[in-house]
């Protein structure tokens, strides 16, 4: 197993304060918009996102949830692991509201499928949105694409890309590992 | 751990504390789940659940309907009553029968004992017991450790005394192995003639004092007497067991510290407890109701999971 070094911490920092600008220019004060970070490898972005909006740009109102897939996807028995669900956290109406999908990593787009399901459990959204940190091109399985994209990625399917942060795993850092 | 270490649900006694922590933590998603708008998952779309119900049943067998239909699992019931068990088909080439139109779990409700143990050996599903005889009926173990860790936190250490009759009771028997893999102790308090002989056995210790049991408790799980399952009179009459065994208000207002009440239904008002005991603050009753459809919805998905899908 080898690994590469996709993205440091200094460019990390620089994509994330980009994100955090695209998402101001299109939803201004998020007063019609919430954040949702996809359980598990979603919540740590959505978390520093929110802070860059908050601390940065002095955005006082912001929506922010967790929204759990593991009862929306398709590969249920179909693995060989039992899916392990996390906590669902949505405080807040979704109906009408802006949602932006927040997620590490973009594979094969089968997780957002699921997300896309999940949510309409809690209403009916005015428009959904993507954000992910990392774009893996050419591998989806689905018509699905990213609103704002962090890095694109090529990376062939025995390659795995990997987000570490500073708060779990005491580093900003994306590898890529070959098995 | 993500897996359940067994196939079937036919006992708190074949499951490790491991499973039911995983049990526990599945049944968080789900309760979050059915206090949504929109109360249902896709995940068993593509599986389908017989109900057998060879004994009557309300509360259980709708709550095992609610948490299938919640998941999106197919649902088909039988009962006994209206069934060819009468013209004297067995249990196994009923269950067979039933198999042969692609079921792939069966919960069952049966009067034997071990019925469901006997039927997951013969046959190609997997089975969750729904209660068979005097045995077990380990959901309703598993929803009451479940409701009694909401109230109190983490059961270790925690001392539960369960109430009445004992020996006719699966859910007795379902608690106290739940509340043992969980670290609690446990007691049992009720007439001699409905304890049975050999239960110290389990580590399970004697008070024949109601009072006494209450002091020494934090949880007291009040059972139903079960007057069809009596074959011959175990005590006098009912006026001198509610006189013993019945909790009322000024009772329970007497206790130097505050118990939980939990009883597993039907109550017999006026017998076991009291109305102003079965519907005060110290009661948890109905959020064992609803936690019994989350619980249910866990051990559903968790069991389902391990079937595999047709490709494999």
């Amino acid at each position: 197993m080898s690994q590469k070094v996709l993205l440091h911490a200094k460019e990390i920092d620089i994509i994330l304060n980009r994100l955090a600008c695209q998402l101001i220019e299109n939803h201004k004060d998020f007063k019609e918009t919430c954040l949702i970070g996809l359980q598990p490898r979603g919540i740590q972005l959505t978390h520093r996102l929110a802070e860059i909006l908050k601390l940065e740009t002095e955005i006082d109102f912001l929506e922010v949830g967790k929204l759990d897939l593991t009862f929306y996807r398709d590969d249920f028995r179909r693995s060989d692991k039992t899916l392990t669900a996390n906590t669902t956290e949505i405080d807040f109406i979704v109906e009408n509201k802006n949602v932006v999908f927040i997620d590490d990593v973009l594979y094969t787009g089968r997780s957002i499928r699921a997300a896309l399901t999940a949510i309409q459990s809690y209403g009916r959204p005015k428009s959904i949105e993507l954000l992910t940190l990392i774009d893996r091109r050419f591998s989806r399985h689905l018509p699905i694409q990213a609103t704002y994209k962090g890095r694109k990625v090529d990376a062939i399917d025995d390659e795995k890309v990997k987000v570490h942060w500073k708060e779990i795993h005491d580093e900003d850092a994306v590898y890529l590992v070959k098995n | 751990m993500s897996e359940l270490s067994v196939n079937h649900l036919l006992g708190i006694k074949y499951i490790t504390e491991e499973d039911i922590q995983l049990i526990f933590k599945t049944a968080d998603q789900f309760k979050e789940v059915i206090n949504r708008p929109i109360k249902k998952v896709p995940s068993l779309r593509d599986i389908t659940i017989a109900n057998l119900f060879f004994e009557n049943s309300t509360r259980t067998r709708l709550s095992f309907e609610l948490a299938e239909k919640r998941l999106s699992a197919d649902v088909v019931n039988f009962s006994a009553a209206s069934s060819s068990v009468n013209k004297g088909e067995t249990l196994v080439d009923t269950v067979n029968n039933i198999l042969s139109m692609k079921v792939d779990m069966l919960v069952m409700r049966h009067p034997q004992p071990g019925a469901g143990v006997f039927l997951s050996r013969k046959i190609n599903a997997a089975v969750i017991n729904a209660g068979d005889g005097t045995h077990e009926h380990p959901t309703q173990g598993l929803l009451d450790t479940y409701s009694a860790r909401e109230k109190h936190g983490d059961l270790a250490g925690k001392k539960v005394v369960i109430v009445g009759d004992i020996s006719h009771s699966r859910v007795a028997l379902s608690n106290i192995f739940a509340l043992q893999k969980l670290g609690a102790q446990v007691k049992v308090c009720g007439p001699l003639s409905l304890i049975p002989k050999h239960i110290e056995s389990l580590g399970v210790k004697v008070e024949p004092n109601l009072r006494k049991a209450l002091e020494w408790c934090d949880i007291a799980n009040m059972l139903r007497v079960q007057n069809e399952r009596m074959d011959m009179p175990y005590f006098p009459n009912i006026r001198e067991y509610v006189q013993q065994y019945g909790l009322d208000k000024s009772l329970l207002d007497s206790l130097s510290k505050e118990i939980t009440i939990m009883h597993p239904g039907p109550i017999n008002r006026g017998v076991e407890m009291s109305s102003d005991v079965a519907d005060s603050d110290h009661s948890i009753i109905l959020n064992q109701v609803e936690n019994g459809v989350a619980i249910r919805m866990a051990v559903l998905y968790l069991l389902a999971s391990k079937i595999k899908s047709y490709e494999n």
